[in-house]
């Protein structure tokens, strides 16, 4: 398989836990620009997977490669955070006890040194893109409030405004619409769509209605690696993804 | 910008005002001391000079510690290390311009060595008989100390409990080195009988109150630079990273290294709390390293609040002005008395005096705000709720090491 034309390439990845082997000869390849949406039940990996491609993990065996070249087996997770690959993790985690507005700050795309940090004075570009991003995420109103008080979606939400914040080239996104009614779900599937238009995207989510809204490539794991890869329609209707559904 | 925010209300306005409070200090109880006759009621003695001056340096201290406890949820049980450092080096400093007025009259080696034996002096005292060498030296060795254990803990990813032990067995250590005699630092009975400070008498009037001044305004001037280090965006990072290590990372940013960068910064106002300490008690030994020294600061930070920049200050002085008078009434039961009051303040204060202040202040405009509305018929659901202007104000509550709850990264 070339490498030449993908964003992400996995191939042949294996991670055990205590002899628990939570990914089990994982490939998968996500083309530039494209969006893929990774389903499975509980436990299949799919945490795992984003955990190993942003170096959270070492994989035991496999290649890992970012953008056709880069081994990012060989990078820890500032440094892959620098090359362009941003995350939301399952459970919304934000700096809670900082404004809204702060924690935009500390994601937004720039130097990542402590003297700049500490003499640091907010540019009328970074004030602007600030603007921009709370407005996207619907928390213009609350800017100055302290990240605590958010409901949960809203916190999902806020992490999407610090990755867009971030400006990555492959944005890994962890079940973002967990705890959301179904309005602010809808919300967040046109938001990854218009963010989709110029990021490489992966989404994980349970939520069928959601991936259907969507409408992209579907890979469904288990037990570590790729049971089947399709339109939804397609994987939905795969004999072994409907077992492994209905099995659990 | 920074102007601004340095006469804005709140948490800003209490640093205004305790730098002004300092400043104040740092005039007026010398001349109360100098310039008042003993027989006036204003007159301050020159024990009471003495006392006070060390107390500021022990709230120089404790502040240094909130830098890296209160704000990056490092639990640094070994900051008497570098206070003890800075002392050391200042009282090297000291006893170099002993010069031949030592008992053993010796133009070169200070008493110790001649008692030692010693043939020549040691290497590493060159260059303590010029001020500017020691003060360097005040800010260096701590500073590389702090440097060189933090790299590495930091590196290996060393958190909470286990981060606390290791500075703890390095104030130990420490203890150990500094006990023998072939360091060359005087083994158990230290540095002391110094005489002059810059050609001054260490032990006149004028010299004790000019060190009292000094050691304010040096307080004075750490709380202004901590506050604005707190204030900046490195300080916002810093408590990122106090509260979700792991996000700061996926961020791209390199926690180690905003860790490491608060941790020197505070040992090196460490070493210059106690390079302040030494010429106003006049001694240093090795009993400086005890590591119920390093705890003790915890306690004053805590009872005071930490990440409040003022609470460890004010920690400081009342623990220690209560230890003073204890130890004069009941000496054998200050030790019991400083474990009762920290299970007291963790059960009843966990906020320390400072965050508990502020959280009842909330209280008392919420309900105030409550009772208008209702006055005035306006609806009575919407309190407004109390504006938290900056997050530096906020006290985590919780005793772990690591501060607040780390949110798991998944
Ligand atoms: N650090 C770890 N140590 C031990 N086991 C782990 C670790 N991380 C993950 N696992 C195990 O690996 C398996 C895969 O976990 P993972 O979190 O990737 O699943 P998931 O597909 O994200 O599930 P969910 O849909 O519930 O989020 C699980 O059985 C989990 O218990
Ligand atoms: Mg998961």
């Amino acid at each position: 398989m070339s490498k030449s034309n993908t964003i992400l390439y996995l191939d042949g990845v294996s991670v055990s836990f205590d002899g628990f082997r939570a990914i089990n000869n994982l490939s998968l390849v996500l083309d530039k620009g494209e969006m893929r949406a990774i389903i499975g039940p509980n436990g299949a990996g799919k945490t795992t997977m984003m955990d190993i491609v942003t170096g959270k993990t070492r994989p035991d065996a496999g290649e890992v490669y970012f953008d056709g070249q880069v081994d990012l087996t060989k990078h820890d997770e500032a440094e892959i955070a620098m090359m362009g690959i941003g995350r939301k993790f399952q459970k919304p985690t934000v700096f809670e006890s900082h404004t809204i507005e702060d924690n935009l700050m500390l994601a937004l795309k720039g130097p990542r040194s402590i003297f700049p940090a500490l003499f640091h004075r907010r540019s009328a570009a970074e004030a602007r893109q600030i603007d921009d991003i709370l407005g996207l995420i619907r928390l213009g109103d609350k800017r100055d409030e302290l990240a605590a008080i958010l409901s949960h979606g809203q916190k999902q939400w806020l992490e999407i405004g610090m990755l867009l914040a971030q400006d990555p080239k492959l944005l890994l996104v962890d079940e973002p619409v967990a705890g959301m009614t179904d309005a602010e779900t809808e919300e967040t599937a046109r938001l990854l769509k218009d963010i989709a238009r110029d990021h490489s995207v992966i989404v994980v989510e349970h939520d069928m209605h959601f991936v259907r809204e969507l409408g992209v490539k579907v890979t469904c794991l288990h037990e570590g690696s790729v049971l089947s890869e399709g339109s939804l329609d397609f994987v939905s209707a795969d004999e072994r993804v409907v077992e492994v559904y209905l099995g659990r | 910008m920074i102007t601004g925010r340095f006469f804005a209300a709140g948490a800003d306005r209490r640093i205004a005002i305790t730098i002004f409070i300092l400043l104040a200090v740092a005039i007026i109880v010398p001349l109360l001391n100098l310039a008042v006759p003993p027989t006036s009621a204003f007159y301050v003695p020159s024990y009471v000079v003495a006392l006070t001056g060390k107390y500021l340096c022990y709230a120089l201290l404790a502040l240094a510690l909130d830098l890296v406890w209160g704000y990056c949820g490092i639990l640094s049980l070994g900051h008497g290390a570098f206070f003890a450092l800075g002392g050391y080096a200042m009282g090297m400093y000291l006893m170099r311009q002993i010069g031949s007025r030592g008992v053993y009259g010796n133009p070169l080696l200070p008493d110790f060595m001649v008692f030692l034996n010693y043939g020549e002096l040691p290497w590493f005292w060159y260059g303590f008989d010029q001020f500017w060498f020691a003060a360097i030296m005040v800010l260096a060795v701590p500073g590389l100390l702090a440097f060189v254990f933090g790299w590495f803990a930091f590196r290996s990813r060393v958190t909470g409990v286990y981060l606390s032990i290791i500075t703890q067995a390095m104030t130990y250590a420490l203890l150990l080195a500094f006990f023998r005699n072939d360091m060359g630092f005087g083994g158990n009975n230290g540095l002391t009988d110094f005489k002059d400070i810059l050609g001054y008498n260490v032990q006149a009037d004028a010299t004790r109150s000019a060190l009292f001044a000094a050691s304010a305004v040096t307080l004075a001037l750490a709380v202004f630079v901590t506050w604005a280090i707190v204030g900046s965006k490195y300080g916002k990072l810093l408590m990122a990273v106090r509260d979700a290590e792991s996000r700061t990372r996926f961020l791209g940013w390199r926690a180690e290294n905003v860790k490491l960068f608060a941790f020197t910064v505070s040992a090196v106002m460490a070493g210059i709390a106690g390079a302040l300490y030494v010429p106003q008690v006049g001694i240093i030994n090795p009993g400086e390293f005890e590591p119920s020294n390093s705890i003790e600061v915890v306690v004053w930070a805590a009872v005071g609040g930490r990440g409040t920049i003022v609470g460890p200050i004010i920690g400081a002085l009342m623990v220690n002005a209560g230890k003073s008078w204890f130890t004069g009434v009941l000496p054998a039961f200050w030790l019991f008395a400083l474990g009762g009051l920290f299970v007291a303040v963790t059960l009843f204060l966990p906020k320390g005096i400072v965050g508990m202040w502020d959280s009842w202040r909330d209280n008392a405009k919420a309900l105030r705000a409550a009772s208008i509305n209702e006055e005035f018929g306006t609806d009575p659901a919407v309190p407004p709720p109390p504006k938290i202007v900056r997050s530096a104000a906020r006290t985590p509550g919780d005793w772990s090491a690591s501060g607040p709850e780390p949110q798991p990264a998944e």
